[in-house]
């Protein structure tokens, strides 16, 4: 665990505590089960957005792809009695498709991540209202789905599914990231795009591989939401996500310019954005500051994280130039050297 | 120093300048005085920490330690408004100049002269306040010239005009004749005559000795960051200056081939490359031979690097790699082959800077390193620790952030990356660019080791004494063509140069 994710999680365990002492009813078995499922929910299309800003990039279609997947899902079930497991395959299909889409405009065309995905954002959304006519997208009333519902909505020692389908996704893509040679070279590139070009990494496929990562874990969130809503409002359903896990990631301690960043980080700075979700309900601000809120506390933390560092490379800096001046009194370093010099 | 006749007085003074950045040392105690009219040259390699020297004075880089006397007063905290109000001027090496300006609005650009109640650019006064500023560093053009139409060495004397409209005291050339053509660096020369006569006092930056013997008063030299020796007046000589700069004969860097040139490792018949469709390349490295490749700047050196690298592309021709055909699409296919490329620019090419340096040694061959996709920390630690001991990578960890390293060991990490791995060809590209003289040293000593087990060598270099010193033969490329090769007894600076420019 780094340094930044430890400062996160301390910084979650304040809030929290603080929380708990103006309002106990923080801790208690019904809020902690709606946050987790929140956290899980929002957590799993924050780490999909994680490996795009790893590359430098952004998805601005999060959003739009979890209400147009939502939809389609829940008219394939519902209106079209497609078998769930079949209709969950399509999802997840056309997710990897519009991922590969993205990412082969990027690379391929070298169109700008953020144009790209403000198009999709724009244009799944405009998709999920023409399909359904600005209709809200239902279950058939009455109509259940054990198997699927247990899977999406049920709940395991009082935990929520949706939790633990982001613990097993975030492990996964915890190796991916961190211990794989995949995960090295995305890193690579997002620090250093030509440099890893010239280290014969394939970087297209590379950038490309991270935006259908993003858009298949989107689509697996678009279920996850379906199956929580029940019913798909298209023009609402999901607006500002992408926002949310932008926020997460920044918050977790990914930069925006690449190459940096941790999976645990992006799953902490979920967690923090859905506790100070709580912290408006429960300590009784208007739900209506809800985004100030959160929009401050993202602000004072990424500015707390960057004058830290800043102050850690002056000390550095120092320290160097002390180690120097104690050294300086022997005879200039170039003459000691071994080769040559026999003139 | 200055002695009470002296009539000279120091108008700058630089005490113990040190500054260090992350974990880098650019300056360590440097002390220089500036005399009032007269022609300070300060030397020193690429690296040496001329520009950092450069940036202080400027006040855009604020020292570690050390003071800044101006005028016998002391400053601490030297901004860029200090720096500008005590009269230090900048003509640098790329023009500061706007092409879509006059020559009057570019001199007075930030302090232009206003009129009338509404405060408006007085566009009259500003051309009559330039003119006789033009006339004094002899420019031949008007005040209400569009700066789009002068030429290089025209914009130069706008912005020696410019420093003169400040009153500078001091004024700073940064490589002033790098584009210049003999004759407009002849002009240059006697600008620089009338501004020292005037008791103005010009710090003269530049790689070409022999214009700092024709000007110099004085020569200020820095190596790896600190004061090399200074010479005066009667003592400024070619030699005596490269002796400062690198802190020892040049032939002592160099080591001879152990063996006759063998075997054609690659071979280049016929071949175009899309950056100059038109150029034909035919040319051959030799199983031990380091094979220098000189040229103007633009001559296509690098683009060629590059197409045998995979970066660009091979339009047609044969090239053939031991024997058999090879043909990169990507630098994925030619690190496959064995052919690997040491970038021009470290920075952008080379490295990862944020990354750790054993991050960096085994980026180009992660799979060594990894069982079943997954990357082994102690493997790659072990790999790149196994490096670091072979080169002499000075560094306490490898575990540290690559940016931290200096330039030259920097550099021993882009060759360790390859190095690690299985070379048939490295090809280096201004491989010692910005370092220091020990670090060059163990690369020229890296490449001729190269040579010595069998790996073709092909060294791309802007730097004479090198391509001289260190190439066993040397092609000259010029338009993107062989110009010529020139074998060890034909080196010489005459030949290499005859060739690149193709006069007699």
């Amino acid at each position: 665990m780094h340094k930044k994710d430890l400062g996160l999680a301390v910084l979650i365990i304040i809030v929290g505590t603080v929380v708990y002492l103006r309002n106990p009813l923080f801790l208690s078995p019904i809020n902690l089960g709606n946050t987790a499922n929140l956290i899980g929910l929002f957590g799993l299309f924050a780490i999909g957005q994680g490996f795009v800003i790893m590359t430098g990039g952004i998805d601005l279609s999060v959003g739009s792809m979890i209400a147009l997947l939502g939809v389609l899902f829940v008219d394939m079930v519902g209106k079209f009695g497609v078998p769930w497991p079949v209709a969950i395959l399509a999802v997840l299909v056309i997710g990897t498709l519009l991922g590969l889409a993205h990412g082969l405009l990027i690379t391929k065309l070298k169109m700008q991540p953020f144009v790209v995905t403000l198009c999709g954002l724009l244009i799944y959304r405009g998709a999920a209202r023409g399909y359904t006519g600005e209709a809200t997208a239902g279950f058939p009333f009455g109509t259940r789905y054990p198997a699927l519902e247990w899977l999406t909505i049920g709940r395991t020692f009082g935990v929520p599914h949706s939790f633990y389908a982001m613990i097993v996704i975030g492990i996964i893509c915890w190796f991916l990231l961190h211990r794989s040679v995949f995960g090295r070279h995305l890193q690579a590139v997002g620090k250093n795009e030509d440099a890893a070009r010239y280290s014969g990494i394939r970087t297209g496929f590379v950038i490309t591989t991270a935006y259908v990562i993003c858009a298949v874990l989107t689509a697996v969130a678009a279920v996850y939401f379906a199956m929580f809503t029940r019913s798909v409002q298209p023009s609402s359903h999901g607006n500002f996500y992408e926002l949310y896990a932008i926020a997460a990631a920044v918050l977790g301690g990914f930069s925006l310019r690449g190459g940096e960043g941790s999976i645990i980080g992006v799953v902490l700075g979920a967690v923090l954005l859905q506790e100070l979700q709580n912290l408006v309900n429960l300590l009784g601000i208007p739900s209506s500051l809800n985004f100030a809120v959160m929009g401050t506390v993202i602000l004072a933390g990424v500015l707390a994280d960057q004058q830290f560092n800043r102050y850690r490379a002056k000390r550095r800096a120092a320290m160097a130039l002390g180690i120097l001046n104690r050294q300086a009194s022997p005879p200039p370093q170039a003459d000691s050297y071994p080769s040559g010099h026999h003139n | 120093m200055m002695t009470k006749e002296d009539p000279k007085r120091p108008l700058l003074v630089l005490e113990n300048i040190s500054k260090a950045y992350t974990g880098v040392v650019a300056l360590c105690n440097v002390s220089i005085t500036v005399m009032a009219g007269e022609v300070l040259a300060l030397i020193g390699e690429n690296g040496a920490g001329k520009s950092t020297l450069m940036k202080i004075l400027g006040g855009v880089v604020q020292p570690s330690s050390g003071h800044i006397i101006i005028d016998d007063v002391r400053c601490d905290g030297f901004s860029v408004t200090e720096s500008q109000s005590a009269g230090i001027a900048f003509v640098h090496q790329e023009l500061n100049v706007f092409d879509n300006l006059d020559v009057a609005a570019n001199m007075f650009l930030g302090r232009e002269i206003r009129k009338g109640f509404l405060r408006l650019l007085d566009v009259k006064a500003m051309r009559a306040a330039a003119e006789p500023l033009l006339r004094r560093v002899g420019a031949t053009f008007e005040a209400d010239t569009p700066v789009a139409a002068l030429s290089l060495a025209e914009r130069q004397l706008l912005e020696i005009a410019k420093a003169l409209s400040i009153k500078a005291r001091i004024i700073i050339m940064d490589e002033p004749t790098s584009s210049l053509t003999l004759s407009e660096t002849k002009t240059l020369m006697s600008v620089v005559a009338s501004l020292k006569a005037e008791g103005i006092a010009v710090i003269y930056i530049s790689h070409r000795l022999s214009e700092i013997e024709e000007c110099a008063d004085r020569v200020f030299a820095l190596r790896d960051g600190k004061a090399a020796g200074e010479l005066c007046r009667s003592e400024i000589h070619h030699d005596a200056m490269i002796r400062m700069m690198i802190g020892r004969d040049l032939h002592s860097l160099y080591s001879p081939p152990s063996r006759p040139a063998g075997r054609s490792i690659l071979s280049l018949r016929s071949v175009r490359t899309r950056a100059r469709p038109r150029a034909l390349v035919d040319f051959d490295i030799h199983d031990g031979e380091i094979l220098g490749m000189a040229g103007l700047v633009g001559a296509g050196r690098t683009e060629l690097a590059e197409a045998i690298f995979g970066i660009d592309a091979i339009v047609e021709g044969q090239i053939t790699l031991a024997g058999k055909p090879f043909r990169a699409a990507s630098p994925h296919d030619a690190i496959q082959a064995g052919v690997y490329l040491v970038p021009e620019d470290r920075k952008r090419t080379g490295l990862v800077l944020e990354a750790a340096i054993c991050e960096n040694i085994c980026l180009a061959d992660l799979a060594a390193v990894s069982r079943n996709g997954l990357v082994s920390q102690s493997a790659v630690k072990a790999r790149a620790e196994d490096q670091r001991i072979k080169l002499g990578i000075r560094t306490t960890d490898v575990m540290r952030r690559t940016a931290e390293l200096s330039g030259g060991n920097q550099q021993k990490v882009v060759l360790g990356k390859w190095l690690s791995m299985r070379p048939a060809l490295v090809i280096f590209d201004e491989p010692t660019r910005g370092i220091d003289v020990a670090s060059k040293a163990e690369i020229y000593r890296l490449m001729r080791a190269l040579t010595n087990a069998g790996v073709g060598v092909l060294m791309i270099s802007s730097d004479m004494e090198e391509v001289i010193g260190v190439s066993d033969r040397i092609v000259v490329l010029r338009e993107g063509e062989i110009a010529g090769s020139l074998s060890r007894p034909e080196f010489s600076e005459h030949n290499v140069l005859k060739l690149a420019v193709g006069a007699n």
